[in-house]
């Protein structure tokens, strides 16, 4: 009796998700396999095998890879040494390091294109030096590093999480078994750490492919990426049946990487905060 | 012991070319926010002016304090809503639980942009007018699952047997409630608060899909201006923002390490 | 590393809260408007905050003020209803569009008196796409021109074909909406901007592709912005921003300065007018509105912040005499002989010019 009683608590809680979860998301199912008129079609969905939807998509993918390949090589040492410099849990260096995540998302992304800019910051200073001067404004490469500097935080923070976990015990016990600093990594820690590589590689991929932010404001709309052409579809082309189908692609991946979070992340490790 | 210094030596390079990274971005917006000149490209001498417009301007301010108060609300709620929840959750059969559980990683593992575009559909179909409740009605959906999952490790570590002791010992299943079990969730219930307070701080694609006429957060203001014309002040608002979070940062630093001196 | 995270964040929402606290009572005593509301839509940087203001002030209606960016960004949001508006300020063929799919009111203009004050010249014009002139106040009128920076272009620009010079490769700034970017190469090719025949339209998506490297960005209100810096050396650009930028430029002290020409293929002669959406709430204060900002001081007020040139006639001739025969704003008939207006091409047109452009887009 009790036990029932108690279940109910999570009622205010369903009714929420069912309301603005999956209502809203079965929305999306309707809209993306109906055409206007409302009659049954796959063409939306289909339609992301269109050359320009196709190339999108592509370059997205493409994109976010390259992204989040940087942030994980920038992100594994730096989690190393922030775990070697045996600081104490709550230490001000390791806050450094997260503090710009507290900065709004837009205004990051906007300090960027004032440095990269033509007349920008970085080229008045490579002028200044009489260097040649750096022409990425504009340009995929100017996305990624948005990407990567946007996103890298949340591929330091679950890296870190489970290198913290590792009892140092377990590293000195491998070179007392006579494994080098090369063995010991290889053998030991990164393979200890896969649970927060894999939520650090989810968190950092999924939006890194679904952005039109980042390439809105650093890329001068000169790159198109399913992001954008999916934004498009709603704000400007006002054709909601097509947005919807291509936003049922994204999904798919969406739901490849909860798979793979589901098999090497087990326990939610890198998740937590 | 040479290789040892090296790797330190290496590693604190390693550390400061990040933080350079990290910061050359928004040690760019300060200096922007006291540039006399509009141009971002030109220096045009020290001024403090944007400031003052900042508080002039009606739109930023309202802006920045749409932004608290739609934090604020959908964190308190969300918090609410999803600790009462994980008490029902906790209480569920296996596979009802298992459902649920599933469905609340939807909003956190779906694309921002999905998860905007089938809020608006949803609020359009259902002709909410879009506006702040819609905003705010998103920003809860999303931080709700943040707090359950801060919640539900929390009261799995509980001692069931506390919680029954205290009922043997005629206390009432609510004062038991708030006496055993909920000393021992709180530090998870906070951080659920605060984790959801974060998150909606910095959103802007849910906001940018859900929000409705004459209604900005900083982060929409900020996309309108990129595409318009930036104005100065906007400069001066991060700056302040990052200064707020700098100093709280020190000042709890230094508090905390006064508690442990102690 | 959690516990701090905690502190943190519990120091900040209390100072949020403290704010807040503090923000909400200011906030009561100004909310207050006894005469309803009026949600007004237009474009961004469109109008001078003051005269808002003073219609506030004088009708005790509050204006619940948004902006777009684009026509098309608009009319999703029209059609969508997930906002109402009471009034709304559309391109030509964008209003067609609005009262082909009946999404307009008709004015009662018993309560716009001042309409006596638009040149009957821009009502006429006005007809093209609302033919009774029973749906559309002109509040703005112009051209599309290029607008060029003397220090970084020698030759003398006259013609669309210049923004194909690769000379200016990575200096160049496209409008990144999808008509204004068509019109540039199909006024170049020689062809109607309002023409829905495929194979010109692909010769029109061809020439855009070739010179897609050339472009340094597709952007709309940035243009302004890049121009003023140097950031760009030659850009498409409505003639109303053609004073506001050529000033700024004029008082930071840079040694360029900036043209502004009307190519000589003819271009985009465009009218932005006031309309009422069908399912407005408080029509009546729409019409105030509209009345209001035809009063010649407010309209001549409005046109000296705003700088897109006045079809009010009676503002017009308060101006200074330098402003009325300035011919890049106020171009003669003669300038303007090869320009059209744009016209609504139907749905199959818009999926055709919105499909054309995303090839651009993605090239």
């Amino acid at each position: 009796m009790n036990k029932d009683l108690r279940k109910v608590l999570a009622f205010p809680y369903i009714l929420w998700m069912i309301g603005f979860t999956i209502i809203p998301l079965s929305l999306i199912f309707i809209y993306g396999l109906t055409d206007r008129n409302g009659s049954f079609t796959l063409s939306n969905v289909l339609s992301i095998f269109a050359k320009d939807h196709f190339k999108a998509l592509l370059l997205s993918i493409i994109l976010s890879i390259v992204s989040t390949a940087i942030c994980l090589v920038m992100a594994f040492p730096l989690a190393l040494t922030l775990k070697s410099k045996k600081l104490n849990k709550g230490s001000l260096i390791v806050f450094i390091f997260i503090l710009p995540m507290w900065m709004n998302f837009l205004l990051r992304t906007l300090a960027w294109l004032s440095l990269l800019e033509k007349n920008g910051i970085i080229n008045t200073i490579l002028n200044f030096l009489h260097l040649p001067s750096l022409n990425i404004i504009n340009t995929p490469a100017a996305i990624i590093l948005g990407m990567v500097y946007n996103y890298l935080p949340f591929m330091v923070l679950p890296i870190y999480n489970v290198l913290e976990k590792i009892d140092d015990n377990t590293i000195n016990a491998a070179r007392d078994l006579g494994a080098n600093t090369m063995q010991t990594l290889t053998k030991v820690i990164i393979p200890l750490s896969i649970p927060g590589i894999v939520s650090g590689i989810t968190m950092v991929f999924v939006p890194a492919l679904t952005t039109f932010v980042i390439s809105n404001i650093l890329g001068g709309s000169k790159v198109l990426l399913i992001g954008n052409v999916i934004e498009q579809e709603f704000t400007k082309g006002s054709n909601w049946n097509l947005g919807s189908g291509l936003s049922l692609v994204m999904m798919i991946f969406i739901l490849i990487s909860m798979a793979f979070i589901a098999k090497y992340d087990k326990d939610g490790e890198g998740m937590s905060v | 012991m040479i290789y040892s210094k090296i790797r330190k030596v290496l590693g604190d390079f390693y550390l400061v070319f990040i933080l350079i990274f990290l910061y050359a971005p928004i040690a760019t917006l300060m200096i922007l926010s006291f540039n006399a000149s509009k141009s971002r490209n030109r220096w045009g001498g020290f001024t403090f002016d944007w400031y003052g417009e900042l508080f002039k301007s009606a739109t930023i301010m309202s802006a920045f304090r749409n932004t608290l108060v739609i934090a604020f609300l959908s964190a308190l709620i969300a918090t609410l809503i999803g600790t009462v929840a994980v008490i029902g959750i906790n209480n569920m059969r296996k596979v009802p639980k298992t459902v649920v559980m599933a469905v609340n990683n939807i909003p956190m593992l779906n694309a921002d942009i999905v998860t905007g575009i089938s809020l608006m559909l949803g609020f359009i179909a259902f002709g909410i007018s879009l506006g702040f409740k819609t905003i705010l009605i998103s920003h809860i959906t999303f931080n709700i699952p943040y707090v359950i999952l801060s919640v539900m490790p929390k009261l799995k570590q509980t001692e069931r047997v506390t919680y029954e002791a205290a009922l043997d010992l005629g206390a009432t299943p609510i004062m038991a409630f708030f006496k055993v079990v909920f000393p021992d969730i709180f530090p998870g219930v906070i951080s659920g608060f605060l984790l959801a307070f974060t998150m909606s701080l910095d959103d802007f694609i849910i906001t940018h899909f859900t929000k409705g006429a004459g209604i900005n957060t900083i982060s929409t203001l900020v996309y309108s201006e990129v595409r318009r014309g930036i104005k100065p002040s906007l400069y001066a608002l991060s700056t302040i923002i990052f200064a707020t979070v700098l100093i709280l940062l020190i000042v709890s630093n230094i508090a905390q390490n006064k508690i442990k001196k102690k | 590393m959690k516990r701090k995270f905690v502190s943190i964040m519990t120091l900040m929402s209390m100072l949020s809260v403290a704010v807040l606290s503090g923000c909400g009572k200011s906030d009561a005593g100004a909310k207050a408007g006894s005469a309803g509301e009026l949600y007004v839509y237009n474009w961004g940087e469109y109008i001078d905050e003051s005269v808002v203001e003073e219609f506030e002030k004088e009708t005790g209606i509050k204006v619940v003020y948004d902006m777009f960016e684009t026509n098309e960004e608009m009319y999703p949001v029209l059609e969508a209803g997930g906002v109402v508006y009471d009034v709304v300020c559309p391109s030509d063929y964008m209003i067609e569009k609005m009262i082909q799919n009946d999404m307009l009111a008709e004015i009662d203009f018993n309560n716009v008196p001042n309409i006596k004050n638009i040149d009957t010249k821009y009502m006429d014009m006005a007809k093209s796409f609302d033919p009774e002139n029973k749906y559309a106040v002109p509040y703005t009128w112009g051209t599309v021109g290029i607008l060029y920076n003397t220090s970084m272009v020698d030759d003398e620009i006259t013609s669309w074909s210049d923004l194909w010079n690769p000379k200016y490769q990575g200096n160049i700034l496209m409008q990144d909406s999808v008509r204004d970017a068509f019109m540039v190469g199909e006024k170049m090719l020689g062809y109607s901007m309002n023409t829905t025949d495929k194979a010109e339209l692909e010769k029109v998506k061809e020439k855009l592709i070739e010179q897609k490297p050339l472009v340094q960005a597709y952007v709309i209100d940035q243009v302004r912005d890049k121009m003023i810096g140097g950031e760009a050396a030659i850009g498409v650009i409505y003639s109303g921003e053609m004073l506001y930028v050529q000033n700024e430029v004029a008082n930071s002290g840079e040694d360029f300065e900036l043209k502004y020409v009307i190519p000589k293929e003819g271009t985009n002669l465009w009218i932005d007018a006031w309309v009422i959406p069908k399912n407005a709430k408080n029509k009546e204060n729409a019409e105030k509105w509209i009345d209001f900002l035809n009063r010649p001081e407010i309209a001549k007020k409005n046109f000296e912040y705003i700088t897109y040139p006045t079809p009010n006639k009676a503002a017009f001739e308060l101006l200074d005499k330098e402003l009325q025969e300035n011919t890049a704003l106020f171009p003669t008939d003669d300038m303007l002989k090869n320009s059209e207006v744009f016209k609504y091409l139907g749905d199959e047109g818009d999926s055709l010019y919105n499909d054309l452009w995303k090839e651009v887009k993605g090239n």
